[in-house]
Protein backbone atom coordinates (compact mmCIF):
# COMPACT_ATOMS: atom_id res chain seq x y z
CA UNK A 1 0.00 0.00 0.00
CA UNK A 2 1.25 3.43 -0.93
CA UNK A 3 -0.60 7.21 0.27
CA UNK A 4 -1.61 9.13 -2.71
CA UNK A 5 -3.05 12.35 -2.83
CA UNK A 6 -4.93 13.12 -5.92
CA UNK A 7 -6.63 16.13 -7.24
CA UNK A 8 -9.82 15.06 -8.58
CA UNK A 9 -12.54 17.57 -10.04
CA UNK A 10 -10.86 20.02 -8.11
CA UNK A 11 -11.23 18.06 -5.13
CA UNK A 12 -8.03 16.64 -2.95
CA UNK A 13 -8.12 13.77 -1.87
CA UNK A 14 -5.89 11.59 0.66
CA UNK A 15 -6.12 7.41 -0.52
CA UNK A 16 -4.01 4.84 0.77
CA UNK A 17 -3.34 2.73 -2.47
CA UNK A 18 -3.09 -0.82 -3.56
CA UNK A 19 0.39 0.03 -5.59
CA UNK A 20 -1.11 -2.44 -8.03
CA UNK A 21 -4.27 -0.13 -8.26
CA UNK A 22 -4.74 1.63 -11.81
CA UNK A 23 -5.94 5.39 -11.90
CA UNK A 24 -9.31 3.86 -13.52
CA UNK A 25 -9.67 1.69 -10.43
CA UNK A 26 -9.29 4.09 -7.89
CA UNK A 27 -11.31 6.79 -9.68
CA UNK A 28 -13.89 4.07 -9.97
CA UNK A 29 -14.16 1.73 -6.93
CA UNK A 30 -12.67 4.78 -4.20
CA UNK A 31 -13.86 7.85 -5.43
CA UNK A 32 -17.53 6.23 -6.66
CA UNK A 33 -16.38 8.13 -10.21
CA UNK A 34 -17.74 5.34 -12.44
CA UNK A 35 -18.09 8.06 -15.19
CA UNK A 36 -15.02 6.74 -16.27
CA UNK A 37 -15.22 3.47 -17.98
CA UNK A 38 -13.57 -0.28 -18.11
CA UNK A 39 -13.68 -1.05 -21.77
CA UNK A 40 -10.38 -3.74 -22.82
CA UNK A 41 -8.02 -2.18 -19.71
CA UNK A 42 -5.34 -2.45 -21.89
CA UNK A 43 -5.14 0.92 -23.87
CA UNK A 44 -6.81 -0.06 -26.92
CA UNK A 45 -10.43 1.67 -26.83
CA UNK A 46 -9.87 5.04 -24.90
CA UNK A 47 -13.33 4.94 -22.69
CA UNK A 48 -11.13 5.13 -19.44
CA UNK A 49 -9.84 8.55 -20.92
CA UNK A 50 -9.43 10.87 -18.64
CA UNK A 51 -7.58 14.70 -18.19
CA UNK A 52 -4.74 13.86 -16.02
CA UNK A 53 -2.39 16.99 -15.60
CA UNK A 54 -4.40 18.66 -18.39
CA UNK A 55 -3.18 15.86 -21.09
CA UNK A 56 -5.73 13.49 -22.31
CA UNK A 57 -4.85 10.04 -21.26
CA UNK A 58 -5.86 6.33 -20.70
CA UNK A 59 -6.33 5.85 -16.72
CA UNK A 60 -6.33 1.83 -17.12
CA UNK A 61 -2.23 1.81 -17.92
CA UNK A 62 -1.57 4.68 -15.35
CA UNK A 63 -0.65 3.25 -12.14
CA UNK A 64 -2.15 5.71 -9.46
CA UNK A 65 1.01 5.40 -6.99
CA UNK A 66 3.15 7.05 -9.87
CA UNK A 67 0.97 9.95 -10.46
CA UNK A 68 0.93 10.92 -6.79
CA UNK A 69 0.08 14.94 -6.60
CA UNK A 70 -1.46 14.63 -10.04
CA UNK A 71 -4.53 17.14 -11.01
CA UNK A 72 -7.30 14.72 -12.75
CA UNK A 73 -10.38 15.74 -14.51
CA UNK A 74 -13.06 13.19 -15.14
CA UNK A 75 -16.31 13.44 -17.27
CA UNK A 76 -17.92 14.17 -14.14
CA UNK A 77 -15.63 17.41 -13.29
CA UNK A 78 -16.56 18.19 -17.35
CA UNK A 79 -19.59 20.78 -16.47
CA UNK A 80 -19.40 23.88 -14.66
CA UNK A 81 -22.29 25.76 -12.78
CA UNK A 82 -25.08 23.00 -14.06
CA UNK A 83 -24.12 24.07 -17.15
CA UNK A 84 -22.81 21.21 -19.57
CA UNK A 85 -19.50 21.35 -21.31
CA UNK A 86 -19.62 22.72 -24.80
CA UNK A 87 -18.36 19.15 -25.79
CA UNK A 88 -20.99 17.33 -24.13
CA UNK A 89 -23.67 19.62 -24.78
CA UNK A 90 -22.12 18.84 -29.19
CA UNK A 91 -22.26 15.05 -28.15
CA UNK A 92 -26.51 15.77 -26.79
CA UNK A 93 -27.22 17.73 -29.67
CA UNK A 94 -25.47 15.26 -32.00
CA UNK A 95 -26.60 12.11 -30.64
CA UNK A 96 -23.40 11.28 -31.19
CA UNK A 97 -23.56 7.95 -29.14
CA UNK A 98 -25.81 4.84 -29.36
CA UNK A 99 -25.00 3.30 -26.08
CA UNK A 100 -23.20 5.71 -24.37
CA UNK A 101 -20.61 3.40 -23.09
CA UNK A 102 -17.31 4.93 -24.99
CA UNK A 103 -18.91 8.42 -24.46
CA UNK A 104 -17.06 9.82 -20.98
CA UNK A 105 -13.52 8.93 -22.69
CA UNK A 106 -14.43 9.80 -26.41
CA UNK A 107 -15.87 13.68 -24.74
CA UNK A 108 -12.71 13.87 -22.05
CA UNK A 109 -10.09 12.53 -25.40
CA UNK A 110 -11.72 15.70 -27.55
CA UNK A 111 -11.52 17.79 -24.66
CA UNK A 112 -7.93 16.89 -24.40
CA UNK A 113 -7.42 16.85 -28.26
CA UNK A 114 -8.44 20.67 -28.95
CA UNK A 115 -6.24 21.47 -26.34
CA UNK A 116 -3.66 19.48 -28.60
CA UNK A 117 -4.92 21.48 -31.60
CA UNK A 118 -4.65 24.73 -29.59
CA UNK A 119 -1.10 23.97 -28.94
CA UNK A 120 -0.39 23.92 -32.46
CA UNK A 121 0.45 19.97 -32.47
CA UNK A 122 0.39 18.52 -35.71
CA UNK A 123 -1.08 15.47 -36.36
CA UNK A 124 -0.79 12.01 -39.00
CA UNK A 125 -3.11 13.25 -41.00
CA UNK A 126 -1.89 17.30 -40.85
CA UNK A 127 -0.75 18.20 -44.57
CA UNK A 128 1.62 20.42 -43.06
CA UNK A 129 3.70 19.54 -40.06
CA UNK A 130 4.97 22.94 -39.90
CA UNK A 131 1.87 24.87 -39.55
CA UNK A 132 0.84 27.23 -36.70
CA UNK A 133 -2.18 25.49 -35.80
CA UNK A 134 -3.69 22.93 -38.14
CA UNK A 135 -7.23 22.99 -39.68
CA UNK A 136 -9.43 20.94 -38.05
CA UNK A 137 -11.19 19.09 -40.43
CA UNK A 138 -13.12 15.48 -40.48
CA UNK A 139 -9.68 13.74 -41.43
CA UNK A 140 -7.66 15.47 -38.78
CA UNK A 141 -10.69 14.70 -36.21
CA UNK A 142 -10.67 11.02 -37.10
CA UNK A 143 -6.99 10.78 -37.16
CA UNK A 144 -6.66 12.31 -33.70
CA UNK A 145 -9.73 10.53 -32.11
CA UNK A 146 -8.44 7.06 -33.39
CA UNK A 147 -7.39 5.98 -29.75
CA UNK A 148 -11.33 6.01 -28.65
CA UNK A 149 -13.40 3.23 -30.63
CA UNK A 150 -17.31 3.37 -30.56
CA UNK A 151 -18.61 -0.33 -30.88
CA UNK A 152 -22.02 1.09 -31.81
CA UNK A 153 -19.97 2.93 -34.97
CA UNK A 154 -21.83 6.55 -33.79
CA UNK A 155 -18.49 7.86 -35.35
CA UNK A 156 -20.84 9.61 -38.17
CA UNK A 157 -22.46 11.69 -35.83
CA UNK A 158 -19.23 12.09 -33.54
CA UNK A 159 -16.95 14.00 -35.68
CA UNK A 160 -19.45 16.58 -36.14
CA UNK A 161 -19.93 17.06 -32.81
CA UNK A 162 -16.32 17.57 -32.20
CA UNK A 163 -16.34 19.65 -35.45
CA UNK A 164 -19.33 21.34 -34.08
CA UNK A 165 -17.61 21.94 -30.46
CA UNK A 166 -14.24 23.47 -31.84
CA UNK A 167 -15.65 26.26 -33.77
CA UNK B 1 -1.61 -8.32 -11.59
CA UNK B 2 1.31 -10.06 -9.08
CA UNK B 3 1.85 -7.67 -5.68
CA UNK B 4 5.41 -5.65 -6.02
CA UNK B 5 7.38 -3.29 -4.32
CA UNK B 6 7.23 0.60 -5.57
CA UNK B 7 10.09 3.38 -5.27
CA UNK B 8 10.58 6.66 -7.16
CA UNK B 9 13.72 7.10 -7.99
CA UNK B 10 15.58 10.23 -6.67
CA UNK B 11 17.81 10.99 -9.44
CA UNK B 12 19.39 8.49 -12.69
CA UNK B 13 22.20 8.03 -10.34
CA UNK B 14 20.32 6.82 -7.71
CA UNK B 15 17.76 5.00 -10.01
CA UNK B 16 20.63 2.68 -11.00
CA UNK B 17 21.94 2.00 -7.83
CA UNK B 18 18.50 1.47 -6.48
CA UNK B 19 17.05 -0.85 -9.57
CA UNK B 20 21.07 -2.94 -8.52
CA UNK B 21 19.99 -2.82 -4.48
CA UNK B 22 16.40 -4.31 -5.35
CA UNK B 23 18.03 -7.11 -7.63
CA UNK B 24 16.98 -9.42 -10.64
CA UNK B 25 13.57 -8.92 -10.60
CA UNK B 26 13.27 -5.12 -10.40
CA UNK B 27 12.32 -3.33 -13.23
CA UNK B 28 11.94 0.38 -14.60
CA UNK B 29 8.91 2.38 -14.95
CA UNK B 30 8.55 5.14 -17.25
CA UNK B 31 5.22 6.29 -19.31
CA UNK B 32 3.90 2.31 -18.13
CA UNK B 33 2.01 2.17 -21.47
CA UNK B 34 3.36 -0.90 -22.27
CA UNK B 35 4.98 -2.31 -19.36
CA UNK B 36 1.77 -2.03 -17.49
CA UNK B 37 -0.55 -4.26 -19.94
CA UNK B 38 2.33 -6.41 -19.87
CA UNK B 39 1.67 -6.85 -16.20
CA UNK B 40 -1.51 -7.07 -16.68
CA UNK B 41 -1.10 -9.83 -19.04
CA UNK B 42 1.46 -11.81 -16.51
CA UNK B 43 4.26 -11.22 -19.01
CA UNK B 44 6.41 -9.24 -16.63
CA UNK B 45 6.51 -9.87 -13.33
CA UNK B 46 8.48 -7.66 -11.15
CA UNK B 47 9.18 -7.96 -7.87
CA UNK B 48 9.79 -3.86 -7.18
CA UNK B 49 9.15 -0.98 -9.85
CA UNK B 50 11.90 1.60 -9.54
CA UNK B 51 9.67 4.50 -11.26
CA UNK B 52 12.01 7.03 -13.10
CA UNK B 53 8.98 8.75 -15.05
CA UNK B 54 9.34 11.78 -12.94
CA UNK B 55 13.00 12.41 -13.48
CA UNK B 56 14.28 16.01 -14.62
CA UNK B 57 14.85 14.18 -18.05
CA UNK B 58 12.49 16.36 -19.95
CA UNK B 59 13.58 18.53 -21.81
CA UNK B 60 14.48 18.91 -25.25
CA UNK B 61 17.58 21.14 -26.14
CA UNK B 62 19.18 22.47 -29.05
CA UNK B 63 22.94 21.30 -29.45
CA UNK B 64 25.28 23.95 -31.12
CA UNK B 65 26.04 21.91 -33.67
CA UNK B 66 22.94 21.78 -35.00
CA UNK B 67 21.74 18.64 -33.21
CA UNK B 68 19.26 17.48 -30.66
CA UNK B 69 19.11 16.07 -27.25
CA UNK B 70 16.29 14.94 -25.88
CA UNK B 71 15.75 13.83 -22.02
CA UNK B 72 14.53 10.33 -21.79
CA UNK B 73 10.95 11.39 -19.87
CA UNK B 74 10.17 13.74 -22.84
CA UNK B 75 6.85 12.36 -23.63
CA UNK B 76 6.14 10.91 -27.22
CA UNK B 77 3.80 13.56 -27.99
CA UNK B 78 5.73 16.75 -26.82
CA UNK B 79 8.70 15.39 -28.84
CA UNK B 80 6.11 15.49 -31.76
CA UNK B 81 4.97 18.39 -31.17
CA UNK B 82 8.39 20.10 -30.96
CA UNK B 83 8.63 23.04 -33.27
CA UNK B 84 12.96 22.16 -33.97
CA UNK B 85 12.12 18.53 -34.94
CA UNK B 86 8.95 19.19 -37.05
CA UNK B 87 11.20 21.92 -38.99
CA UNK B 88 14.49 19.68 -38.93
CA UNK B 89 13.25 16.46 -38.77
CA UNK B 90 9.94 15.59 -39.64
CA UNK B 91 10.82 12.08 -40.21
CA UNK B 92 10.76 11.67 -36.47
CA UNK B 93 7.92 13.63 -35.64
CA UNK B 94 5.70 11.74 -38.46
CA UNK B 95 7.23 8.34 -37.02
CA UNK B 96 6.08 9.45 -33.38
CA UNK B 97 2.59 10.68 -34.76
CA UNK B 98 2.19 7.52 -36.91
CA UNK B 99 2.49 5.63 -33.28
CA UNK B 100 0.10 4.55 -30.72
CA UNK B 101 -2.90 7.41 -29.88
CA UNK B 102 -2.51 10.31 -28.70
CA UNK B 103 -3.88 9.79 -25.43
CA UNK B 104 -0.54 6.78 -25.43
CA UNK B 105 1.22 9.10 -26.66
CA UNK B 106 1.00 11.85 -24.10
CA UNK B 107 1.72 9.09 -21.02
CA UNK B 108 4.58 7.21 -23.23
CA UNK B 109 8.24 8.24 -22.97
CA UNK B 110 11.21 8.53 -25.28
CA UNK B 111 12.98 5.38 -23.17
CA UNK B 112 9.85 3.79 -22.76
CA UNK B 113 9.07 3.60 -26.49
CA UNK B 114 12.61 2.27 -27.71
CA UNK B 115 12.23 -0.64 -25.02
CA UNK B 116 8.71 -1.70 -25.82
CA UNK B 117 8.42 -4.96 -26.31
CA UNK B 118 7.60 -6.94 -29.69
CA UNK B 119 3.68 -7.46 -30.13
CA UNK B 120 4.09 -10.95 -31.64
CA UNK B 121 0.80 -12.52 -30.19
CA UNK B 122 2.66 -15.79 -28.59
CA UNK B 123 4.97 -13.39 -26.90
CA UNK B 124 1.71 -11.73 -24.91
CA UNK B 125 -0.27 -15.13 -24.06
CA UNK B 126 1.65 -17.04 -21.55
CA UNK B 127 -0.22 -20.15 -22.03
CA UNK B 128 2.09 -20.29 -25.67
CA UNK B 129 5.70 -21.14 -25.42
CA UNK B 130 7.86 -18.30 -26.61
CA UNK B 131 11.89 -17.96 -26.20
CA UNK B 132 11.27 -14.90 -25.87
CA UNK B 133 9.16 -14.82 -23.06
CA UNK B 134 10.67 -18.00 -21.72
CA UNK B 135 13.85 -18.98 -22.58
CA UNK B 136 13.70 -22.39 -24.30
CA UNK B 137 10.37 -22.95 -24.61
CA UNK B 138 10.40 -23.14 -28.14
CA UNK B 139 8.83 -20.29 -30.92
CA UNK B 140 5.49 -21.33 -31.93
CA UNK B 141 5.23 -18.40 -34.11
CA UNK B 142 7.83 -20.13 -36.87
CA UNK B 143 5.03 -22.42 -37.59
CA UNK B 144 2.13 -20.81 -36.95
CA UNK B 145 0.53 -17.13 -37.13
CA UNK B 146 3.91 -15.05 -38.93
CA UNK B 147 2.52 -13.02 -41.01
CA UNK B 148 3.47 -9.66 -39.57
CA UNK B 149 6.48 -10.81 -38.33
CA UNK B 150 10.07 -10.58 -39.21
CA UNK B 151 11.85 -11.36 -42.89
CA UNK B 152 15.03 -10.37 -42.15
CA UNK B 153 17.49 -11.00 -39.47
CA UNK B 154 15.26 -13.69 -37.89
CA UNK B 155 16.83 -16.49 -35.79
CA UNK B 156 14.99 -20.47 -35.78
CA UNK B 157 14.27 -19.14 -31.95
CA UNK B 158 12.65 -16.10 -32.77
CA UNK B 159 10.76 -14.16 -35.07
CA UNK B 160 9.35 -11.02 -33.42
CA UNK B 161 9.58 -7.90 -35.37
CA UNK B 162 10.25 -4.75 -32.86
CA UNK B 163 7.15 -2.22 -32.92
CA UNK B 164 8.69 0.66 -32.40
CA UNK B 165 7.74 3.78 -35.17
CA UNK B 166 10.25 6.31 -33.12
CA UNK B 167 12.95 3.79 -33.29
CA UNK B 168 13.32 3.53 -37.08
CA UNK B 169 13.21 7.13 -37.63
CA UNK B 170 15.92 7.23 -35.07
CA UNK B 171 18.47 4.39 -36.69
CA UNK B 172 17.70 7.01 -40.02
CA UNK B 173 19.16 9.55 -38.54
CA UNK B 174 21.68 7.78 -36.61
CA UNK B 175 20.69 9.18 -33.28
CA UNK B 176 22.78 7.74 -30.05
CA UNK B 177 21.63 6.67 -26.75
CA UNK B 178 22.81 7.81 -23.86
CA UNK B 179 22.52 5.55 -20.49
CA UNK B 180 23.50 5.80 -17.22
CA UNK B 181 25.30 2.58 -15.78
CA UNK B 182 27.02 2.04 -12.77
CA UNK B 183 29.96 2.82 -14.02
CA UNK B 184 29.01 6.00 -15.36
CA UNK B 185 28.01 7.38 -18.74
CA UNK B 186 27.72 5.23 -21.42
CA UNK B 187 26.44 6.30 -25.51
CA UNK B 188 25.37 3.83 -27.57
CA UNK B 189 23.99 4.39 -31.58
CA UNK B 190 20.46 3.56 -31.73
CA UNK B 191 21.35 1.16 -35.02
CA UNK B 192 23.57 -0.63 -32.68
CA UNK B 193 21.10 -0.14 -29.64
CA UNK B 194 18.83 -3.25 -30.66
CA UNK B 195 19.66 -6.86 -31.01
CA UNK B 196 18.87 -9.22 -33.91
CA UNK B 197 17.55 -12.59 -31.83
CA UNK B 198 19.98 -15.25 -32.49
CA UNK B 199 20.12 -17.79 -29.37
CA UNK B 200 19.02 -15.14 -27.26
CA UNK B 201 15.63 -13.68 -28.11
CA UNK B 202 14.80 -12.60 -24.60
CA UNK B 203 17.91 -9.57 -24.62
CA UNK B 204 15.94 -7.05 -26.99
CA UNK B 205 19.05 -4.63 -26.31
CA UNK B 206 22.46 -4.63 -25.66
CA UNK B 207 21.48 -3.19 -21.97
CA UNK B 208 22.55 -4.25 -19.36
CA UNK B 209 20.59 -5.18 -16.29
CA UNK B 210 20.50 -1.84 -14.37
CA UNK B 211 21.66 0.68 -17.16
CA UNK B 212 19.04 3.52 -17.38
CA UNK B 213 18.55 5.55 -20.47
CA UNK B 214 18.66 9.36 -19.75
CA UNK B 215 18.77 10.69 -23.32
CA UNK B 216 18.46 10.16 -27.19
CA UNK B 217 20.96 12.83 -29.41
CA UNK B 218 19.90 13.06 -32.82
CA UNK B 219 23.23 14.18 -34.88
CA UNK B 220 22.42 17.27 -37.12
CA UNK B 221 21.37 16.53 -40.64
CA UNK B 222 21.66 19.52 -43.25
CA UNK B 223 18.64 17.82 -45.26
CA UNK B 224 16.76 16.49 -42.21
CA UNK B 225 13.99 18.83 -44.22
CA UNK B 226 13.36 16.64 -46.93
CA UNK B 227 12.73 13.69 -44.59
CA UNK B 228 9.57 11.39 -44.41
CA UNK B 229 8.30 8.36 -43.15
CA UNK B 230 5.66 6.20 -43.72
CA UNK B 231 4.36 3.52 -42.96
CA UNK B 232 1.24 0.70 -43.91
CA UNK B 233 -0.47 -0.92 -41.61
CA UNK B 234 -3.85 -2.84 -41.79
CA UNK B 235 -5.64 -0.15 -40.91
CA UNK B 236 -5.36 3.77 -41.18
CA UNK B 237 -4.69 4.94 -38.12
CA UNK B 238 -3.95 3.20 -34.14
CA UNK B 239 -2.10 0.03 -35.83
CA UNK B 240 1.42 -1.32 -35.88
CA UNK B 241 3.68 -1.37 -39.12
CA UNK B 242 3.02 -4.35 -41.68
CA UNK B 243 6.38 -2.31 -43.31
CA UNK B 244 7.73 1.55 -42.85
CA UNK B 245 10.01 3.35 -44.14
CA UNK B 246 12.26 6.54 -42.78
CA UNK B 247 13.96 8.61 -45.00
CA UNK B 248 15.93 11.27 -45.99
CA UNK B 249 17.22 12.55 -49.29
CA UNK B 250 19.86 14.93 -50.19
CA UNK B 251 19.77 15.70 -54.06
CA UNK B 252 21.64 18.02 -56.24
CA UNK B 253 21.50 18.26 -60.30
CA UNK B 254 19.32 15.40 -60.24
CA UNK B 255 21.96 13.11 -58.25
CA UNK B 256 21.63 11.48 -54.69
CA UNK B 257 24.24 13.12 -53.21
CA UNK B 258 23.22 11.90 -49.76
CA UNK B 259 19.89 9.81 -48.59
CA UNK B 260 19.22 8.22 -44.87
CA UNK B 261 17.32 4.62 -44.66
CA UNK B 262 15.72 2.56 -42.03
CA UNK B 263 12.58 0.41 -41.88
CA UNK B 264 10.25 -0.63 -39.46
CA UNK B 265 7.93 -4.13 -39.29
CA UNK B 266 10.57 -6.17 -41.12
CA UNK B 267 12.98 -7.23 -37.89
CA UNK B 268 13.67 -8.00 -34.48
CA UNK B 269 15.26 -4.41 -34.54
CA UNK B 270 15.02 -0.90 -36.29
CA UNK B 271 16.32 -2.31 -39.83
CA UNK B 272 18.71 0.19 -40.70
CA UNK B 273 19.15 0.00 -44.81
CA UNK B 274 22.70 0.05 -45.52
CA UNK B 275 22.98 -1.56 -48.71
CA UNK B 276 20.63 0.24 -50.31
CA UNK B 277 22.37 3.80 -48.83
CA UNK B 278 25.42 2.59 -50.21
CA UNK B 279 23.38 1.36 -53.55
CA UNK B 280 22.06 5.08 -53.55
CA UNK B 281 24.27 7.33 -52.83
CA UNK B 282 26.14 9.01 -56.56
CA UNK B 283 22.47 7.23 -58.73
CA UNK B 284 20.47 9.19 -60.35
CA UNK B 285 17.42 10.44 -58.59
CA UNK B 286 15.38 8.34 -60.48
CA UNK B 287 12.51 5.24 -59.88
CA UNK B 288 14.78 2.89 -61.22
CA UNK B 289 17.53 3.97 -58.69
CA UNK B 290 15.17 3.83 -56.21
CA UNK B 291 14.22 0.57 -56.89
CA UNK B 292 17.68 -1.16 -57.54
CA UNK B 293 18.37 0.38 -54.20
CA UNK B 294 15.73 -1.56 -52.51
CA UNK B 295 16.18 -4.35 -54.27
CA UNK B 296 19.81 -4.34 -53.02
CA UNK B 297 18.70 -4.17 -49.36
CA UNK B 298 16.29 -6.89 -49.69
CA UNK B 299 18.04 -9.45 -51.15
CA UNK B 300 19.03 -10.52 -47.93
CA UNK B 301 15.78 -11.43 -47.20
CA UNK B 302 14.57 -14.40 -45.82
CA UNK B 303 10.45 -14.42 -45.53
CA UNK B 304 8.47 -17.14 -43.70
CA UNK B 305 5.81 -19.26 -45.09
CA UNK B 306 3.25 -16.45 -44.67
CA UNK B 307 5.25 -13.22 -44.83
CA UNK B 308 6.63 -13.47 -48.12
CA UNK B 309 4.16 -10.28 -49.20
CA UNK B 310 6.10 -8.26 -47.20
CA UNK B 311 9.26 -8.06 -49.51
CA UNK B 312 7.60 -6.73 -52.61
CA UNK B 313 5.33 -4.45 -50.14
CA UNK B 314 8.67 -3.38 -48.83
CA UNK B 315 10.14 -2.48 -52.34
CA UNK B 316 7.15 -0.63 -53.34
CA UNK B 317 7.12 1.37 -50.36
CA UNK B 318 10.50 2.30 -50.53
CA UNK B 319 10.89 3.24 -54.16
CA UNK B 320 7.39 5.16 -53.24
CA UNK B 321 8.79 7.38 -50.25
CA UNK B 322 12.05 8.27 -51.92
CA UNK B 323 9.72 9.16 -55.23
CA UNK B 324 8.27 11.61 -53.27
CA UNK B 325 10.76 12.77 -51.07
CA UNK B 326 12.87 13.60 -54.60
CA UNK B 327 9.83 15.18 -56.17
CA UNK B 328 9.36 17.70 -52.70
Amino acid sequence: MAEIVLTVNGEEHRLDVDVRATLLDVLRERLDLTGSKKGCDHGQCGACTILLDGMRANSCLALAVAHDGAEIVTIEGLAENGELHPLQAAFVEHDAFQCGYCTPGQICSAVGMLGEVEKGWPSNASPDLTAERSDLTDDEIRERMSGNICRCGAYMNIVPAIADAAE
Amino acid sequence: MRPFEYERASGPAGAVAALRERGDGAMYLGGGTNLVDLMKLGVETPSTLVDVSKLPLREIEERGDGGLRIGAAVRNSELAGDRVVRERYPVLALALLSGASGQLRNLATVGGNLLQRTRCSYFQDVSKPCNKRSPGSGCPAREGDHRNLAIIGHSPACVATHPSDMAVALAALDATVEVETEDGTRTIFVREFHRLPGDEPQRDTVLEPGDLITAVEVPPLPFGARSTYRKVRERASFSFAVVSVAAALDIADGMVRDCRLALGGVAHKPWHAARAEEALRGRPATEESFLAAADAELEQAEPLRDNAFKVPLARAVIARTLLELSAA
